[in-house]
């Protein structure tokens, strides 16, 4: 049933590039042949295809290395001991409450301010994916705990009668429970994440709106900038479809 | 022989003192039933049998081994494999069910025999399908909790706890979250049990219930104790003025 609105919404998507293109008379295609206009439309492609794969890369290890450390950092928040709990709430405060692109400068040239190391293009990589990871686990980490505190007190105690340990607990009844509450929120982060992946501009990481933003700038027209857009949309319209499948094979219970 | 012995408990949250100085046995077989009105330490009671609330002090013990000492007026808890091994001995049933939403009835029932006490499997679930038989409930094994009704999903619960092979069964107002109708079926459930003479320790406001099925009827008020004894005493013929005016509240 909620496959149809998807896939229609998809469809308009695709639907969006010659209409936005059509639509502005800087753009070939208005005023020759249809035909150039697609060329136009292929070498824009082109030349934006190894910032998109940039851009995945770096969505892609974003997500990889967040979303298990938002766990530890969840669960150093949820410390016993209380110096943990504060060390990782001030974490926490500091990622949420500063920019990322701010976050993203202080990793990749931090080394180089305080201890002259030297900056190199693969440290760049590893910055962005460092700096992102280090930011996204900190929203993570508040989603899982959120999805933790959900689980009634009464899980937890039939649990312990029943006599499993702490571990067990978590496992077996508290963390497939948790899962199933964070599927939006983090479903909301992942699309954010897909657009976030912008930033890494900040420091000068080739990524696909980096490159649009120079096509642009060369061809004096903003429409690199809009099919740089597409992609984002077209990519985040994937990124619902796919989650809402997963949100729907967790739906076989309620509460 | 003496299943559950407490002596002596004291509990209090923050400033408010719930269980001033209550001492329990009960034999093996026996069907005790605690009555009282709310906020009168019923629950808490059996939260500190149960091992869900820590005790402040007095004792506790299971078929005669020690899960709680008293040392210097101070409630002390055996180790942590003595604890293990006597939380074998009881089992709980509770008002809201608690069943495992994720899991299906009869993997509610059989993982923990399965993974926790460690048994084999074909023998757990062969027992969880005999249980859910007697509940009356056997084509419901491959549901989910949220597809039962409350008094199927209790009667689950039941099964979840005996699958464990307790040697005494705790249930706190097992029908409090049932209407009439599902509060019945828990009773037969119970009514059941008792005439396996399965031991058990029932929180109820079920003043029938209580008078026909329990061999003992404790009534508690404010932390205390204040009458214990057969059923036709206590209920027909009680002698604290308390008591006398609770049943006559809930009898109407």
């Amino acid at each position: 049933m909620k496959k149809k609105p998807i896939i229609a919404m998809f469809l308009f998507g695709l639907l969006l590039i010659p209409a936005v293109l059509a639509s502005c008379g800087k753009i070939p295609a208005a005023s020759s042949s249809g035909g150039e206009g697609f060329n136009w439309l292929l070498n824009v492609i082109s030349q934006l295809s190894s910032g998109i794969w940039a851009s995945l890369m770096l969505f892609a290890f974003t997500i990889i290395f967040s979303m298990p450390l938002g766990l530890l950092v969840c669960f150093a928040r949820r410390s016993r001991f209380k110096v943990v709990e504060l060390i990782t709430k001030f974490y926490i405060s500091i990622m949420r409450g500063t920019p990322l692109m701010l976050q993203l400068i202080v990793v990749y040239y931090g080394p180089y301010y305080v201890f002259k190391i030297p900056l190199t293009p693969q440290y760049r990589t590893y910055a962005a994916i460092i700096g992102f990871a280090l930011n996204y686990a900190a929203y993570f980490a508040e989603i899982y705990r959120s999805g933790i505190e959900a689980v009634p007190k009464g899980q937890y105690e039939a649990a312990k009668v029943l006599g499993y340990t702490r571990a067990q607990t978590f496992m077996k009844i508290v963390f497939p429970q948790m899962v199933r509450h964070v599927i939006p929120p983090v479903t909301n982060e992942i699309i954010t994440l897909v657009k976030d992946t912008s930033l890494a501009f900040a420091i000068t990481y080739i990524e696909m709106f980096t490159i649009a933003k120079q096509l642009a700038a060369a061809q004096s027209n903003i429409m690199p900038l809009f099919v740089a857009g597409i992609f984002y949309y077209l990519f985040n319209l994937i990124v619902s479809f796919v989650m809402g499948r997963i949100e729907k094979k967790m739906n076989y219970y309620t509460h | 022989m003496k299943l559950l012995e407490i002596n002596n408990i004291k509990k209090t949250f923050d400033d408010l003192e719930v269980l001033k100085d209550i001492s329990i046995s009960v034999e093996e077989g026996e069907v005790v039933s605690i009555l009282g009105p709310s906020g009168s330490g019923k629950s808490t009671l059996l939260r500190c049998a149960t091992m869900l609330e820590t005790m402040d002090s007095g004792t506790l013990s299971y078929c005669g081994e020690s899960a709680v000492t008293e040392v210097d007026g101070k409630s002390v808890y055996a180790p942590k494999v003595q604890l293990k091994k006597i939380q074998n001995y009881f089992g709980l049933v509770f008002q809201n069910f608690n069943l495992f939403p994720h899991y299906t009835v009869l993997k509610n029932i059989t993982d923990a025999p399965i993974h926790i006490q460690k048994r084999q499997k074909g023998e757990v679930v062969e027992e969880a399908m005999s249980l859910l038989e007697q509940m009356g409930i056997a084509d419901k094994a491959d549901y989910y909790p949220c597809q039962l009704s409350g008094g199927q999903q209790q009667r689950v619960a039941i099964a979840r706890a005996l699958a464990m092979n307790p040697k005494i069964l705790f249930f706190d107002e097992p029908t409090s979250a049932l209407d009439p109708e599902l509060t019945s079926e828990i009773l037969k459930v119970l009514r059941f049990l008792a005439s396996e003479k399965m031991t058990m320790v029932i929180v109820t406001h079920e003043i029938d219930f209580a008078r026909n099925v329990s061999d003992r009827v404790i009534f508690m008020d404010e932390g205390y104790i204040v009458e214990q004894g057969k059923p036709e005493d206590v209920i027909d013929n009680p002698e604290n003025d308390r008591v006398r005016a609770f049943l006559a509240k809930v009898k109407g």
